[in-house]
């Protein structure tokens, strides 16, 4: 009986989208953007079904296909998702769908901006459902270059231009992803020269005993390569940047799942290969990860565009993320998922709201706004859950993830994880200064002329924000499924250690 | 009903939270609706508590009964959600159902034809649902999670009219000082989780008593103190208190007088066998509840707004119950904070009245008389306050009675007077107040005097229901009925001090000698204030401006938080961004300088692969010699 390919579907509406726009004439400007909405649904509703489906019980990989692609080399086209790739790919169709919303007002070539979108979308999908390091890689490039087209073409300029911007994004994230090239060749290699047989398939180069030198040289090259692309500390100027000169789907789709790839690759890739190499770095990944949290969290207080706030914030929230990974134990790992899965609903909320706002206003300075929320209301409520959620507040899902990862950090690192437990001192600061700066106050008549959220504008503070709701009073539904991931991935790589106690 | 009542009991803190979403998602439109579904929620569970109130009574046995489930599961962490009913849980839940019921239903006159009436009582469900699950939290986790939810109600409230920039700012100041307990709360849940390997209460309890390590064990009783010290805000992060009478009076009344404010105290209560596990520890409380009950009443007696008097009192009146934890009377700290709850929420309430039918004047010199035109409210705030200044046989005489007396017969003589100095100073405060604002001649600015009218009965009931709790609740701790309060709601191992005569009787006197003293100085004038304020205008000025404590807050926060901010943008801007755009421009250089090679010309190529023959075969050549040798 051939099984329907759940995962190669979810990952073909999108491109089949595209393609459909590709034909559609250039001024069918209405229809392009349904189409795009019509491919990014059936990947959300699959992935749904798939998180639904996923037997908690058997656990491991599901819903795997595979065909030989060039068996000389052993790549194979291996698609598997277990509980750690299930919420990674939620959190993709999730934004996906959000961000093909938060567009549009787009009308300028909106042919080629929603076929490179959908692309986009697909490709990042792809990086997390894949088990074959090729393929990863190949999914990885395959983002690159629409996101450089998408920054540089329908971007903002301020306080750096849109070109610099998309330019500086690209580049550094291509310098990450050369370590990272030369840390998965030196794999390939050295897998070949134990064994004689040419794989890149991850469970199986899972299963090799690489000596501990090799394991911390190929671990440090991913660290800066996966550390780059999850703004690791010093490697994190691309993002404020990037994020505030990119269109507001970019922003969504970058700091909402894109970066996460660094996270979930540090996890799938460099601890499930070579922990050994992950116990010798890991030290200096929690002290850069202070970097961020702290550092970043300052200079958002400083700041005034809404966009460099949560640019900056979102490199201070990875922190935690590296501080939950570099505490190598069970609990503190389910939290940097958990984490990563919050902060990206939560940064891809922020974003759309912010990208609704500056079309209609032309300002993203705090200090131009008051009293917003006497004229938009749902603007000002979607604000206010984005905001809550950021600051890690009980009832939204990035608390869970915070406070999972302190426990799990705090048997490993006490006095790393006391500094970044007061990164909620600052977050509360800026959060709450900027928002009540820009949503309370006096009414200002000269934005009496905007108007609040309404129809389609809806769709992202629905979905995403009903993500960060159910997600933080019933934290159990996707915590249980990341658990199961996380406690396998572990064993595998005889990582295993609860921490906590 | 008693038993059917208790395996409900999870309804009381459920109802709210659900009429929160559906206000929220679908009927805020419909703000008569909304009040409704918020108010019979509430009076259901009202009617819940007094079931399960008057059942453990009539039981006479104290109730153990917990239910709970695993909300965020994983080897080596679990948090539950549950509810653990006992005699704690049964009182606050009480107090907290009543208290917000006949605050909700004075709203209905306060807030009538408020824009926002409906998400007032969206919040005000957000803030019960929380508080009650607060309340009935079975573990430290589940404690948190409500206790930050109570600060967001409490947000939410206090910044409730947001067009004006004053309540902006106390709500974001209420949050960010909460924050900063909060960190330390946060941080000793963290050392309870990793030192016990669990947040169960009832867990912990034998845990914490069989453990050795004190100097930790203080350590992380000291980090979880900073929770009660925000939430109840207790020196040093009392600031955001007297400033979160932003908000709608009633909200002053149920949270910041109390309910919410009173959680820390609870907290205290309900993780006792930690608090109480080390001496150092609660010395510490003892001193900051000691200090805080002294220093509020001191800045109280100096206050002009009606509200803020109230909240310095509210401040002052919960170091008290600290400081009795401290002292290790955690019996009688919950007394207080019970009577306490209702008195003071009638104080507010009352003032609420004042300021509904002086159309917003605060300030008491813009008052006088009112007995005359509001009768209900004054003489139900003359009880209020006679309750709080401990006259017998009013309910905070009950309750001050017995933790004056736990300073006495415990030795603490220094906390002793303290407590006998802060009971004058509130009957002081107190009555200078309502000689003030109540009584003498009427000093209403313009035409508000001729119309001022007592307020309608939705706000006057309330009024009645709490002074009358304000009689009889002290009663349930008074030694003539058993003190069946002492019974329900104590600690195992906590000393009981027989009452003493001496004890109660200068407490009362204390308080009577300060009603004197207000009155010979604001009703009879024999003193000048004016005299007095020209005397000491280096302390008055001092106390009137609440030791300038907030102006050096701000002041740390510009220069230290903001200072670094800027520091951080500026190293960003000027070194790190500056490296990556000068690597980009180095490579940029180089392109430049290596372009000149390609000049298009032949014969230039020409010489680069005469060059390049040379190089190789002289690099041939010598690594040939190199290996013949």
């Amino acid at each position: 009986m051939a099984k329907i390919p759940v995962l190669t579907l979810t990952l073909l509406f999108p491109i089949i989208g595209a393609i459909l726009i590709m034909v559609l004439p250039r001024e069918r400007v209405k229809e392009i953007k349904y189409t795009a909405a019509a491919a990014t649904l059936p990947s959300l509703l699959l992935s749904l079904f798939i998180f639904i489906t996923y037997d908690r019980k058997a656990g491991g990989m599901q819903f795997v296909e595979r065909i030989n692609w060039t068996p000389d080399l052993g790549v194979s086209y291996a698609l598997g998702v277990d509980g750690i790739s299930i919420t990674m790919l939620l959190l993709t169709t999730l934004i996906g769908f959000s961000a093909v919303f938060a567009s549009f007002r787009v009308n300028e070539q909106a042919k080629e901006f929603f076929s490179l979108l959908l692309l986009l979308i697909s490709g990042v999908m792809g990086t997390f459902i894949t088990t074959d390091l090729f393929i990863f890689f190949l999914f990885y490039e395959v983002v690159v270059i629409p996101i450089y087209i998408l920054v540089i073409m329908w971007g903002s300029s301020k306080r750096v231009t849109k070109e610099y911007a998309g330019m500086k994004l690209t580049i550094y994230l291509l310098i990450g992803s050369a370590f990272l090239l030369l840390g998965i060749i030196s794999l390939y290699v050295k897998s070949y020269l134990l064994t004689g047989k040419p794989s890149t398939d991850l469970m199986y180069l899972a299963t090799l005993d690489y000596d501990v030198g090799f394991q911390i040289f190929v671990f440090a090259l991913m660290t800066i390569g996966f550390g780059t692309l999850l703004s690791m500390f010093p490697f994190y100027s691309w993002s404020p940047d990037g994020y505030a000169g990119a269109p507001t789907a970019v922003s969504m789709i970058h700091a909402g799942v894109l970066k996460k790839i660094g996270g979930y690759g540090l996890i799938r890739i460099g601890l499930y290969l070579l922990p050994a190499g992950a116990q010798v770095i890991a030290p200096v990944i929690a002290i850069l990860a202070i970097g961020n949290v702290l550092y970043a969290a300052f200079i958002c207080i400083s700041q005034k565009d809404l966009k460099y706030i949560v640019g900056y914030s979102s490199v201070s929230h990875m922190g935690y993320v590296l501080i939950g990974i570099a505490a190598l134990n069970l609990i503190s790992i389910n939290g940097a998922v958990m984490m990563m899965f919050g902060h990206g609903v939560m940064a891809a909320l922020f974003f759309a709201l912010i990208g609704n706002l500056y079309e209609k206003s032309h300002t993203r300075n705090i200090d131009d706004f008051g009293g917003l929320a006497h004229q938009m209301p749902r603007l000002a409520t979607g604000f206010m859950i984005a905001g809550l959620a950021s600051l890690g507040l009980p009832g939204m899902v990035n608390f869970i993830g915070e406070f999972t990862i302190f426990v799990g950090a705090f048997s490993q690192y006490k006095v790393i994880t006391v500094l970044a437990v007061s990164g909620v001192i600052f977050t509360a600061l800026y959060i709450l200064r900027a928002l009540g700066t820009m949503l309370f106050g006096p009414r200002q008549e000269k934005w009496d002329g905007l108007t609040d959220l309404k129809g389609v504008e809806m769709v992202p503070l629905v979905v995403l924000g009903t993500a960060i709701i159910l997600g933080g009073i019933l934290p159990f539904g996707l915590m249980d499924i990341i658990n199961q991931g996380t406690l396998e991935l572990l064993a595998q790589a005889k990582l295993l250690t609860i921490g906590g106690i | 009903m008693f038993e059917w009542t208790l395996q409900h009991i999870w309804l009381i803190p459920l109802m709210p939270l659900l009429v929160f979403a559906l206000i929220g998602l679908f009927l805020h439109k419909w703000p008569g609706i909304s009040a409704a579904i918020s108010i019979i929620s509430i009076a259901t569970g009202l009617a819940l508590s007094v079931v399960t109130l008057i059942g453990m009574l009539k039981g006479g046995q104290p109730l153990h009964y917990e239910i709970s489930f695993p909300w965020l599961k994983m080897p080596g962490l679990t948090v539950e959600m549950g509810l653990l009913v006992d005699g704690l849980t049964v009182v606050m839940l009480f107090i907290v159902t009543l208290v917000a019921f006949l605050v909700q239903v004075y709203s209905l006159g306060y807030m009538e034809g408020d824009p926002g009436f409906a998400s007032y009582y969206a919040y005000q469900s957000l803030f019960a649902a929380a508080m009650l699950g607060l309340v009935a939290a079975n573990n430290f986790g589940q404690m948190f999670v409500f206790w930050e939810l109570v600060g967001l109600a409490s947000y939410l409230l206090i910044g409730f009219w947001f067009g004006k920039n004053s309540a902006r700012e106390a709500a974001k100041k209420a949050f960010i000082t909460n924050r900063v307990g909060d960190f330390g709360f946060l941080l000793g849940i963290l050392f309870v989780q990793i030192i016990f390997g669990t947040l169960n209460f009832g867990e912990l309890s034998p845990q914490v008593a069989d453990y050795t390590n004190t100097a930790l064990l203080v350590t992380v009783t000291l980090l979880l103190l900073a929770g009660p010290v925000g939430k109840s805000a207790q020196f040093p992060l009392h600031v955001w208190l007297p400033d979160a009478m932003e908000g709608p009076t009633p909200v002053s009344a149920l949270i910041h007088a109390a309910t919410m404010v009173a959680a820390g105290v609870y907290l205290i209560a309900r993780a006792f066998f930690i608090f109480s596990a080390t001496p150092e520890a609660m010395q510490v409380i003892a001193f900051i509840g000691g200090f805080t009950a002294l220093f509020a009443a001191l800045i109280a007696v100096t206050q002009y707004d009606i509200k803020r008097i109230l909240a310095y009192s509210t401040l002052s009146q919960l170091g008290y119950m600290v400081m009795a934890m401290g002292l290790g009377a955690m019996t009688a700290g919950m007394f207080h904070l019970t009577t306490h709850a209702f008195f003071k929420a009638l104080l507010f309430l009352g003032a609420g009245s004042v300021i509904y039918a002086l159309h917003h004047e605060q300030d008491i010199r813009n008052m006088g008389g009112l007995s005359r035109k509001m009768p209900v409210t004054t003489w139900t705030f003359v009880i209020g306050a006679l309750a709080l200044a401990g006259i017998p046989p009013l309910a905070g005489f009950w309750s001050k009675d017995e933790i004056l007396l736990s300073a006495y017969a415990g030795g603490y003589t220094g906390f002793y007077v303290l407590g006998l100095l802060v009971a004058f100073l509130t009957a002081f405060y107190m009555f200078r107040l309502i000689f003030t604002a109540f009584f003498g001649e009427s000093h209403a600015r313009g035409h508000h005097h001729a119309e001022v009218k007592e307020s309608p009965l939705v706000m006057t009931i309330p009024l009645i229901i709490l002074a009358l709790m304000s009689v009889v609740a002290g009663f349930i701790g008074a030694p003539f009925t058993g003190n069946p309060f002492g019974h329900f709601v104590h600690y195992a191992g906590e000393t009981h001090h027989e009452p003493e005569m001496v004890v109660a009787v200068t407490s009362a006197l204390i308080g009577v000698l300060g009603i004197i003293a207000a009155y010979l100085v604001y009703a009879r004038k024999m003193v000048s204030t004016a005299r007095v304020k020209e005397r000491l205008s280096g302390v008055y000025t001092l106390v009137y401006n609440k030791f300038y404590i907030d102006e050096i807050y701000l002041w740390f926060i510009k220069i230290f938080v903001d200072g670094t901010a800027r520091l951080m943008f500026w190293i960003d801007i000027n070194i790190i961004n500056r490296l990556v755009d000068l690597s980009a421009e180095i490579t940029g250089a180089l392109g430049k300088a290596l372009r000149y090679t390609e000049d298009g010309q032949v014969q230039t190529y020409a010489y680069y692969m005469l060059g390049g023959i040379i190089i190789l075969s002289a690099a041939v050549l010598l690594a040939g010699l190199g290996i013949m040798r």
